[in-house]
């Protein structure tokens, strides 16, 4: 394949659009957690997130959450093409109220927790992870 | 249904009446997203374990709502309460309608 100078500026047109994006997922973050909290005050502390500070691959960022006292902690990715990543329900059996998993991210965002306290307030904790791969294919 | 799906599961055998233990549970899925594309540019649909259960002796010790954010091959660590011996049973729940179930004993000594 022949490099030409309108090939170079298409590619880089493109390389724009992708990275304008995730923009469009910032509506749907208030509306997931509105969903969750029914338009509750959210408030902060009781509530540790635990998250990289840079993550080489978006593909598995090991995430853990830890809130004592609390019924469920939601997880949303605020920059991926769909913000929802999982709800941690806790049963009476629980030990602690935390968890860890691994979650894909599209790029280099805010990585958001809220959790339902058991008095039915919610607190909210978010904290950066900068990717240097996403996770979303693309 | 996605194949060569292998739960695994890490509880300890054994532990003290009223401790809190720690589970690992992993199972091999690909969670395609749906947002990916093949050679074709055409998107592979998706195909990703929805939910988890954990239940101790039928009580429940954690569910999770799971969305394509999660990434392959679901790994999940929490802690449970062992008041007595038992079973903890674990429940993947596939988009496809499969279930992918495991079980684990432990003894109280």
């Amino acid at each position: 394949m022949e490099f030409t100078r309108r090939g170079a500026l298409a590619v880089g047109a493109g390389a724009v659009a992708a990275s304008v994006l995730p923009s469009f997922a910032f509506a749907s973050v208030d509306d997931a957690v509105a969903a969750f909290t029914g338009g509750a005050e959210l408030g902060e502390g009781g509530l540790t997130l635990t998250t990289p500070e840079i993550a080489e691959n978006g593909n598995t960022v090991p995430v853990s959450v830890d809130a004592p006292g609390a019924e469920a902690v939601m997880l949303l990715a605020a920059g991926n093409p769909s913000p929802d990543v999982c709800t941690f329900n806790f049963g009476p059996m629980a030990g602690a109220q935390s968890a860890s998993t691994r979650i894909r991210l599209a790029g280099t965002q805010d990585v958001v927790a809220i959790a339902k306290m058991s008095d039915g307030s919610f607190v909210r904790a978010s904290n950066e992870v900068k990717v240097t791969i996403g996770g979303c294919g693309g | 249904m996605a194949k060569g799906v292998r739960p695994r599961v890490k509880v300890p055998g054994s532990a003290s009446a009223g401790d809190v233990i720690t589970i690992k549970t992993l199972i091999s899925h690909p969670m395609e997203s749906g947002q990916r594309k093949d050679s074709d540019g055409n998107v592979i649909p998706r195909s990703i374990i929805n939910r988890f259960v954990c239940d101790f002796n039928g009580e429940n010790v954690i569910d999770v709502t799971m969305e394509p954010a999660i990434s392959t091959n679901p790994y999940f660590e929490f802690q449970a309460m062992v008041p007595e011996g038992g079973e903890f049973k674990f429940t993947w729940y596939d988009d496809d309608g499969s279930v992918y179930e495991e079980a684990k004993s432990i003894s109280v000594g």
